[in-house]
């Protein structure tokens, strides 16, 4: 009888959530006269590349903020507790400020005016700038870490958190090595974190249009760039196409992902 | 019997407190050996320092006369059941027992004979793929015990293993530790808090407070002679009195010169003679050799608990016969009851059942209502 | 020895993750335009910055559009974390968490895309211009996109809670509305807390959805960083982060010393 009380948000999601998707598939399927097309789908082969570029770049910036983000989730989840909250704290600054300012920074910092080659400039007597990194995969590729790094920190850091502290003393007291304790016990327990970790990461680097507008120095187009452009040329219709594909793409990662964690569908909180 | 575990001088401290203060004492190979003691008096640090999660300040550590204080946990021979069993919620039951197996890559087959053969000895055959989670306490404390003795060590440390379960369940679990330690032989050091546990499981009972041992013998040693009044309280209950020794066999307390059994004191040396309230005859007032005034008794099933006023001093004795409250009764003590112990920094702390007195409680009472 | 590597690695990624947004805390502070070379102290970005009355309208819509979009989600996510948790049949029960969760687990690029497309062809049925219905496409896509995680944060409290208490309250004469005003959303407080603060800055923080459905006449702080950077680099846009990333830190600062007297335990839900 209680469940009316979901009826305003069932309403809600039905409208705001699944009639634009449904759009989303509308666009993607029809012409500009709006008659049914499959040409959209078909144009998308065009973008293959960009598609390709994309995910590579996305899986090398998750890589690296995993191969980063667990020492460092795991060092703060075994250091004092007063220590902890200051940890997550100067994590959660970065955070939360916005995206675009942190990228900026990034850019401010490394461009070829900014301050590190004016530095270096100095440094070297020279009045050509020294490192070119705006505009490289590389700029970008550090940018997603950058900007992304808390989102794979801090869900590895909740699941270490919880960790009996038991299962350290009984995997070595049972003869595992230290590496034997993280490899046999530990990584296994903290899988759930890890999967969220590179859910959170993935998604917004496969997405991302800002930072490679900023960083890539517009030399390179990725996927959020294509549907930003198209979106702004009014050519909705291929958009919508690309959108689609992406979507279903990244919810099909995410359920092979979900696989992998034991069934809690709805204990998915992890930060603040 | 060797010596499989010594200890010489350990000691170890917390943010500048002493938990474990120059212990000495060995532990010989296959006896069933309980740390009894109340919590925070440094029994289960010990225990975690023999296991090696901790290490000692100072002292060394031996096992089979090699010194290990260096050696980490992983490469001893000693493996641990933990309070809150710590099983891993990622394996399921047969991967818990199989876990040390599979780290030293032994043949699937010896596994799993291995592992079928300890779920028999812990009588959980069939509980193979379960999942941990899925136990009952009980059942997570039996996959703790398999998977801690699968690889053979030669030392068990059972941590106060039966602390979460309910009693009884404690008590099928005391009996079955027991006899799974008497079939494979092994040395068992056993940590708790609950004397009783102690008692009627152990072959030896280290009690230890302050981080300190206090006394090492049997269970029987421990019970009829302790050995300061920290002892004589904390093992079964008793009556510790003021006494002064006159000769051998002659002690003076409570105004009255008793016969007794022990010797070996200064002439006039003051003494904790302890009685326990089991060995105290009740008897009519002028037959008695001690009289007081009874001012409590309660029914305990098997016999009375009477508390007798004695010159201001409480004492508790068990008795099958019941005594009306506040009327005079005699005390009779045969020379055998009464024990003798050197004055210790535990005498006058323990032994007065004054804190048993309807009149106590009225008093703690008024002083509960004083604080607010 | 090992224990000061573990803290030399993270005074590391700290420093790296903090150096960008030193610096451009340094340069705002710089009397000169130059974003590289220190010339000397001044205020005279932050004096610019506040002479314009631009920065005004979109720092007074950004705090507008969070209030009421919190709001607005903090009731409705509530009502239907109730009403989801009142749900008998599981099936259901899964399917409405699964569509609640899509603007969560989408692409923000995605997302908006959807919703501008939604909006467009609103705006085509009620024969306006797009821009008058901008403020409510606004309002819309973001308490949308909020509403996940008000319902993440609040469901876990209220299945924590369990029935016994509206029993008792119920068995005490109240009815079953009472019930809940009374006695469970007292004791599920600090999760609808929680989940509108998370609204709040999702809503505040928010460029991505904001950018595709915003319109030229409702302009938000992260909208007027984007276009501040479309431009050339000035140091105006540097205070206007600074102050961004001081009013962030004081928020974090005062949420978690709340946290400490209420729930120390509680983590809330996750943001993207």
């Amino acid at each position: 009888m209680h469940s009316i009380a979901a009826a305003p948000h069932i309403f809600w999601a039905v409208l705001f959530i699944v009639l634009p998707l449904l759009i989303v598939l509308f666009y993607a399927f029809t012409d500009k006269a709006g008659s049914f097309s499959i040409w959209n789908i078909v144009a998308l082969g065009d973008y293959m590349p960009i598609f390709l570029t994309s995910i590579e770049l996305a899986v090398i910036a998750t890589f690296i903020c995993l191969v980063i983000g667990y020492p460092l989730a795991y060092a703060i989840a075994r250091s004092k507790p007063e220590h902890q909250k200051i940890f997550i704290l100067m994590l959660m600054l970065p955070m939360w400020t916005n995206l675009l300012i942190r990228t900026y920074s990034i850019m401010a910092l490394l461009d070829d005016g900014g301050f590190v080659n004016s530095v270096l400039m100095k440094l070297f007597g020279t009045d050509e700038p020294v490192l070119h990194i705006i505009g490289t995969k590389g700029a970008v590729i550090f940018g997603m870490v950058y900007d992304f790094l808390p989102y794979m920190v801090l869900p590895i850091y909740t699941c270490v958190s919880k960790i009996d502290k038991h299962m350290w003393e009984a995997a070595s007291d049972l003869g595992c090595s230290p590496v034997k304790v993280m490899t046999k016990v530990i990584l296994p327990l903290s899988s759930s974190g890890i999967i969220s970790g590179v859910t959170m990461v993935l998604v917004p680097c496969i997405s991302t249009f800002y930072i490679s507008q900023k960083l890539g120095g517009g030399t390179f187009e990725l996927i959020g760039d294509t549907i930003e452009r198209q979106f702004l040329n009014g050519a909705r219709n291929i958009g919508a196409a690309i959108s689609l594909v992406m979507m279903i793409l990244i919810l099909i990662s995410l359920a092979i992902m979900n696989k992998f964690t034991d069934a809690d569908g709805e204990d998915g909180g992890i930060i603040v | 019997m060797e010596k499989l575990i010594e200890l010489k001088g350990i000691s170890k401290s917390y943010d500048g407190e002493k938990v474990i203060d120059s212990m000495n004492l060995y532990i010989r190979d296959g006896e069933f050996i309980t740390f009894l003691g109340p919590s925070g008096c440094g029994k289960t640090t010990t225990l975690r320092i023999i296991g090696g999660f901790e290490t000692a300040d100072e002292g060394s550590l031996y096992f089979d006369g090699v010194e290990i204080s260096d050696v980490p946990a992983y490469k001893r021979h000693i493996n641990t059941v933990f309070q809150k069993y710590a099983l891993f919620p990622h394996l399921n039951v047969y991967e818990n027992i199989a876990f040390p197996l599979r780290l030293k890559k032994t043949s699937e087959d010896e596994i799993k004979q291995r592992v079928t053969e300890m779920l028999k000895m812990v009588k959980l055959s069939g509980f193979e793929n379960k999942s941990v989670s899925t136990l009952s306490g009980g059942q997570q404390q039996r996959v703790a015990i398999a998977r801690a003795l699968i690889s053979h060590p030669k030392v068990l440390l059972l941590d106060e293993p039966l602390g979460a379960l309910d009693l009884k369940l404690r008590k099928d679990m005391q009996n079955e530790l027991k006899s799974i330690q008497q079939e494979i032989g092994i040395t068992f050091i056993y940590v708790t808090h609950d004397q009783e546990e102690a008692l009627s499981m152990s072959d030896t009972v280290v009690v230890i407070a302050d981080g300190q041992i206090q006394q090492i013998g049997t269970p029987t040693d421990i019970y009829n002679e302790p050995k300061n009044a920290f002892v004589a309280d904390f093992i079964g209950e008793s009556n510790i009195v003021d006494g002064i020794m006159l000769e051998d066999k002659r002690v003076r307390f409570s105004s009255h010169v008793f016969d007794c059994v022990d010797g070996g004191f200064a002439e006039n040396e003051p003494v904790d003679v302890v009685i326990r309230p089991e060995d105290v005859d009740v008897v009519a007032p002028e037959k008695g050799m001690l009289t007081g005034k009874v001012t409590g008794v309660t029914f305990k099933g098997v016999h009375y608990e009477i508390i007798v006023d004695i010159k201001g001093f409480k004492w508790m004795i068990q008795s099958t016969d019941y005594v009306a409250p506040d009327s005079f009764i005699g005390l009779y003590i045969e020379p055998d009851a009464i024990h003798i112990m050197k004055k210790s920094k535990y005498s006058g702390m323990f032994g007065d059942y004054s804190s048993f007195s309807d009149e106590m409680d009225y008093i703690s009472d008024a002083d509960a209502v004083e604080e607010f | 020895m090992r224990k000061y590597a573990w803290r030399i690695y993270m005074a590391i990624i700290f420093a790296i993750l903090y150096i960008p947004i030193l610096t451009l805390i340094v340069f705002s502070f710089n009397d000169s335009a130059s974003t590289a070379d220190f010339t000397g102290f001044s205020l005279d970005w932050y004096r610019e910055l506040f002479s314009s009355a631009e920065t005004f309208t979109a720092l007074r819509n950004t705090l507008i559009l969070a209030v009421l979009s919190s709001l607005i989600s903090t009731v409705i996510g509530t009502a239907a974390a109730e009403g989801i948790y009142k749900m008998k049949n599981k099936l259901v029960r899964k399917s409405v968490i699964s569509v609640t969760n899509i603007p969560m687990m989408n692409p923000e690029i995605v997302t908006g895309m959807s919703m501008m497309l939604f909006f467009v062809a609103v705006a085509g049925f009620l024969r306006v211009e797009y821009e008058t219905i901008g403020f409510w496409a606004m309002l819309i896509a973001h308490v949308t996109f909020c509403l996940p995680y008000v319902i993440l944060s609040v469901l876990p409290r209220i299945n924590e809670l369990g029935d016994s208490l509206s029993e008792a309250a119920l068995d005490l004469g109240c009815t079953p509305l009472q019930a809940f005003f009374k006695v469970k959303l007292p004791n599920i407080m600090p999760g609808v807390i929680s989940g509108m603060t998370m609204a709040f800055t999702l809503s505040l923080d928010d460029f991505v959805i904001s950018y595709f459905v915003g319109s030229s006449n409702f302009q938000t702080l992260p909208l007027l960083i984007y276009s501040m950077t479309k431009k050339k680099v000035t140091p105006d846009m540097y205070a206007l982060s600074t102050l961004i990333v001081f009013a962030v830190f004081v928020l974090l600062v005062i949420s978690n010393m709340k946290k400490d007297k209420n729930s120390p335990k509680r983590h809330g839900g996750r943001k993207r």
